[in-house]
């Protein structure tokens, strides 16, 4: 009973805390009192289900819980503030209900995760501190996960959500969802966090794993919620989408020794096919609706390469018209390169050598090390041998992900054999 | 609080960039009033006219110009009664910052309470 009582609250916590958060923060007007109320809401479940059984509905007995809490705070608060000098600054923020009791239908607004979501992600606080908050809030994880996931200390994860909400309170950052007019611009930066958070789970900027599943996992689920919140958004439909084609390969990306195997020689039979279905029916509606953007065009591409059986299936010819109508709507270096790429594997090596080596002579791309990769690649596919050597060598010297750069080894020592095979054929 | 920060150049405005300046600050001057959300507003001469007094080993020293060298420079403020960032923030995008020869940006800050004696 113990131990049932104390996984249905982990359980609770994990699933429903960004929901039960959302709706405190609300009635108390401070993360700080409504995340301290749903914790000692959390400690009495585990004293009181023990005893008198776990409640139908868990979430919301921590709710109302919580809420009790947050009202006799509240009173607490007024009761010594009246006490104490009647002239001092009242915070705007305080809105707790008078009556005391709050019945449950009003109890959970469907958008109060929304709002959460988009105080959590305002441009006004800094991308990490917005990454860092989002997933303490919403995804409940705690500050020791986040810093693990990051690989930064937990004071500095700490600090950072500390000085967000301080901002939040004091530049009063509003706790609300944005009008229609402001919400596109918003929203954007809701995804971007979400995106940001999946690509440090899935490409580890630096350390020996290259992918931390943890973070991707957590990401597909807060677009789960933003789809749920805002079901007619293209783009957030497009972002879940492409999100869940990346991960349908993390089983084929690395193998047993942890080393990074690329696209192309995946065993595709290793991919998930639950993720690539309900990625590829996305992407699907998400265009039906008519407004295409990056996200969506992104997830097309992902959703070629899901469909075509073996890599030589890969329509590339498709996935280059997708990167030109990405690159002419968010014109950008690495867009173009991807382009390149497609070009190259479609239309003929040259020709994407080509529109690689213009890039590279106006960009900011030569210190980018999938640009000398890319060449290497295509260079060592045309069999010059001596050049994708010294590329390789170039996009080794700039990646910091062990992983990766353990992969383009590979490439030098496969190559440099090939070139001992031809100088001394016998041998 | 709304602080201005304007490239300070040499070359004056063209008669078409005076006017948009002024009927910008007009608008929103006058949208403020009718909102009754206007606490405060000023122009601030440019910076040769700025003196900076500085302490320097516990005495008060005076210099001639702003506290800094730098390219944008302090041209005005407006106070406005905003319910929150996100109000702040639309009333920023629409004040101009090109009064003193380039465009710079606009500061947001709260104003922090003061107890008067």
């Amino acid at each position: 009973m113990n131990t049932d009582a104390k996984a249905a609250a982990e359980r609770v916590f994990r699933q429903e805390s960004g929901r039960i958060l959302a709706t405190l923060i609300r009635f108390s007007g401070s993360f700080d009192r409504a995340e301290e109320a749903m914790q000692e809401a959390f400690s009495a479940a585990l004293t009181s289900w023990p005893e008198k059984g776990i409640p139908q509905n868990p979430a919301a007995w921590i709710t109302a819980i919580a809420n009790r809490k947050v009202i006799d705070q509240s009173r607490r608060e007024r009761t010594r503030q009246e006490k104490q000098d009647s002239l001092r600054y009242q915070t705007r923020t305080i809105a707790y209900s008078e009556s005391g009791e709050a019945d449950e239908t009003f109890m959970h607004f469907p958008d109060d995760r929304l709002r959460l979501i988009c105080t959590c992600c305002h441009p006004a606080l800094r991308p990490e501190a917005q990454v860092a908050l989002t997933l303490k809030t919403l995804g409940g994880l705690t500050v020791a996960e986040i810093a693990k996931a990051f690989l930064i200390s937990e004071p500095t994860v700490a600090q950072r959500i500390v000085r967000a909400k301080r901002k939040i309170q004091e530049a009063g950052i509003p706790y609300e969802v944005p009008s229609p007019d402001r919400l596109p611009e918003r929203l954007a930066s809701v995804q971007a966090v979400i995106y940001l958070i999946f690509n440090e789970g899935y490409i580890a900027t630096a350390g020996d794993r290259l992918i931390r599943s943890d973070l991707c996992a957590e990401a597909i689920q807060l677009a789960r919620v933003l789809c749920e919140l805002l079901p007619h958004e293209p783009e957030n439909m497009g972002l879940l989408a492409l999100m869940l084609l990346h991960d349908s390969r993390r089983d084929a990306r690395v193998n047993l020794s942890g080393e990074l195997i690329p696209l192309e020689e995946q065993d595709r039979s290793l991919w998930h096919a639950g993720q690539i279905y309900e990625g590829l029916r996305l992407v699907e509606s998400a265009l039906r609706a008519g407004a295409v953007g990056p996200y969506q065009l992104q997830a097309a591409i992902a959703g070629v390469h899901a469909e075509a059986k073996t890599a030589r299936d890969t329509d590339w010819l498709q996935i280059a018209a997708l990167y030109q109508e990405l690159a002419r709507r968010h014109p950008s270096a690495v867009v173009w390169l991807n382009h390149a790429v497609a070009v190259a594997m479609s239309e003929g090596l040259e020709h994407g050598l080509m529109l690689i080596d213009q890039l590279g002579d106006t960009a900011e791309l030569k210190s980018y090390y999938l640009y000398h990769a890319a060449r290497a690649d295509i260079l060592r596919r045309m069999q010059r041998r001596d050049e994708a050597l010294e590329e390789y060598q170039r996009a080794i010297a700039l990646t910091t992900n062990a992983v990766e750069q353990q992969y383009l080894h590979r490439r030098v020592a496969e190559l440099t054999r090939c070139r001992h095979d031809l100088v001394y054929p016998d041998g | 609080m709304f602080l201005i920060y304007s490239q300070e150049t040499d070359e004056p405005l063209s008669p078409g960039e005076l006017d948009q300046v002024v009927s910008g600050h007009r608008a929103v001057m006058s949208d403020a009033e009718r909102k009754g959300i206007l606490l405060g507003v000023e122009r601030l001469k440019p910076t040769p006219t700025a003196t900076t007094i500085r302490v320097k080993n516990g005495l008060p020293m005076t210099i001639d110009g702003p506290f800094a060298e730098t390219k944008e420079q302090l041209a005005g403020y407006y106070i406005l009664e905003c319910r929150n960032l996100d109000e702040a923030i639309e009333w920023g995008k629409r004040i101009p910052t090109m009064c003193k020869g380039r465009e710079g940006c606009i500061e947001i800050r709260p104003v922090d309470d003061l107890q008067r004696p």
